[in-house]
């Protein structure tokens, strides 16, 4: 369990978090979605004790992180692949680290091989790919069986390979009862990944709510119909309250569900060729969500531009 | 590659806490650069090639009026004043090392009590520095004297004052890296600490000069590394401080520049 309370860090007159309060449940991955530079990476350097708040707090299983006595065993974190030193074979990055906390070297020797980077352990850190870099991340957040786990960013420039792999880690760990905290700037990917989002723009929170949820809501999903009759449908569907557009043969309904569409056309006898419903996507949920309430402007625009890049779904 | 973590995490439990922990992990650090190594060869290789040089230098033109006011002992372990330099650059980036790669994150997230962090970090450090620092200085002291005895110039250890000489040097040394561990946990950046470090050592000297004449004497007294290698001299030298007393005031600047380190490094963000 992680509790984020009105917690707040500014640089100068800069807000990179302003006001946040959520919490992080057990037992599901919790998505934490924004731009780039919306206060994501901040607010998870200050859950780990590594920047100070402005004001406010944060708690990982009731305590503040300086008063753990030995984190490893209680949290693990992966914050970005460049967090070690590359002149270090990776072996020996795990065995610093583990040994801080008193963990054996075997424990070293399974995480390696869990990660599979068994067989290039003792090569330094400097010559892995970034893939491989965020597995030996990952490999130490996992070094002391931790129940809660932080992952910034983990699938950031991984092949799909890799990116499979993470997401089958992150929703078994969830699966075991663990506390997983992941962010993302990349939405179609947290739809795969995620049960619940936290979604925060301009270190605001925006949503805190499930993934189907945060879908559903969404305005953006439709109900698709073709008939001969798109006229006679759409005076049908206006007057019972649904928003439609027509254009040709297709009517375009939003505010209905399909069968409620298919109820009043069979109705009032009205023949469709097609009933189909098209749920918005979480990038469409999310740009609805964030349009009105803070302009991102152009980093706003890479972050979708990479989304599109990204996983399908 | 996709296979599941699930079945394989075995549980984990704590073992021992504390202290030894921290030791054994900063040791891994230390053990596991080769940066670490070649700042060890390169302070080996200048202070017995500095004194080998010297010492032949010297008893090729050795003539035995020089004898008068000759400090064989002092002559001996000249070259570990270019040694300071390799020690301190290791000293410098033990910890600024952390900061630039980022490894520094990973470390205080796995051991969130930095203040403690960075005294077991400077401790296992000034450890093996001190360590190699006497080695090389009584190495550094057979070599010379074994050329030295050629000419009938050389002390033994036995000597008054001597043994004070080649232990006090490794001494020095181990205050010289104190002095650097301090820089670079309190600048964090390898290249503002290098040039602070340098800075404290040789600035002093050059910058008497610019001073009211009244102080010189003063200032020359306390600088850092004129206080500090008076343990190098085997015959106290007029206008300055004794062996012990120089060492514990240069033992000081370190210690107040590693207090400062440790105040600002549990305020400041990582």
């Amino acid at each position: 369990m992680i509790e984020v309370q009105s917690l707040s860090k500014h640089y100068g007159a800069t807000k990179a978090v302003d006001d946040l309060t959520f919490s992080v449940r057990p037992g599901t991955v919790t998505g934490f979605l924004g731009p780039n530079g919306s206060g994501k990476s901040t607010t998870m350097r200050m859950i780990l004790g590594l920047d100070r708040p402005t004001s406010g707090s944060t708690s990982v299983n009731g305590r503040a992180y300086g008063q753990i006595r030995r984190p490893l065993f209680e949290v693990g974190a992966l914050l970005d692949a460049k967090a070690m030193h590359g002149g270090r074979s990776g072996y020996n990055h795990l065995l610093c680290v583990a040994q801080s906390n008193g963990i054996a070297r075997r424990r070293v020797t399974e995480v390696l091989e869990l990660v599979g980077l068994g067989s290039v352990g003792r090569k330094r850190a400097r010559t892995f790919s970034l893939g491989m870099g965020q597995r030996l991340g990952i490999a130490a957040a996992l070094l002391g069986d931790p129940e809660v786990l932080l992952f910034d960013e983990p699938v950031n420039g991984l092949d799909p390979e890799g990116i499979l792999w993470i997401r089958t880690l992150l929703r078994n760990l969830a699966r075991e009862g663990r506390t997983v905290f992941v962010s993302s700037h990349l939405m179609s990917e947290m739809a795969l990944t995620a049960d619940h989002l936290v979604v925060i723009g301009r270190g605001r929170l925006i949503a805190d709510t499930t993934t189907a949820d945060l879908i559903s809501s969404s305005s953006q999903g439709y109900v698709l119909v073709r008939t001969p009759d798109a006229d006679g449908l759409a005076r049908v569907l206006r007057a019972a309250g649904a928003t439609v557009g027509v254009t040709d043969d297709a009517v375009r309904v939003t505010g209905a569900s399909c069968a409620a569409v298919g109820d009043l056309a069979a109705e009032h006898h009205v023949v469709l060729h097609e009933l189909s419903p098209h749920a918005a996507s979480l990038e469409e949920a999310f740009m609805e969500l964030t349009r009105d309430s803070v302009d991102f402007g152009a980093d706003f625009g890479t972050a979708m531009a990479d989304a599109a890049a990204g996983v399908g779904h | 590659m996709t296979t599941t973590l699930a079945p394989a995490l075995a549980p984990v439990r704590p073992t021992t806490i504390g202290v030894a922990n921290l030791i054994r992990s900063e040791w891994t650090k230390l053990r596991s650069l080769r940066s670490t190594y070649w700042t060890a060869v390169a302070a080996v290789i200048a202070a017995i090639g500095i004194t080998t040089i010297g010492a032949i230098e010297y008893v090729q033109h050795f003539s035995p009026d020089q004898l008068e006011g000759f400090d064989a002992a002092n002559f001996s372990v000249q070259g570990l004043y270019l040694s300071q330099i390799a020690l301190g650059a290791l000293g410098v980036m033990t910890i600024t090392g952390e900061y630039a790669t980022g490894m520094i994150r990973t470390t205080l997230t796995a051991v969130p009590q930095r203040r403690v962090l960075i005294a077991i970090k400077g401790l296992v450090y000034l450890i093996a520095i001190f360590v190699l620092s006497e080695v090389m200085s009584f190495a550094s002291f057979g070599v010379g004297q074994a050329i030295l005895h050629r000419k009938h110039a050389g002390v033994s250890l036995s000597d008054p004052n001597v043994l004070r000489v080649v232990f006090g040097v490794g001494l020095y040394l181990t205050g010289v890296g104190l002095l650097a561990f301090g820089l670079g946990a309190l600048v964090r950046r390898t290249a503002g600490a290098l040039a602070a470090f340098f800075g404290v050592l040789f600035l002093p000297s050059a910058l008497i000069d610019l001073l009211p004449s009244s102080w010189h004497q003063v200032a020359l007294k306390f600088a850092p590394v004129n206080a500090g290698t008076q343990i190098a001299n085997t015959h106290r030298v007029d206008h300055m401080l004794g062996p012990w007393q120089g060492l514990g005031i240069f033992t000081l600047y370190g210690v107040v520049i590693v207090l400062g380190a440790l105040f600002v490094v549990g305020r400041r963000d990582a």
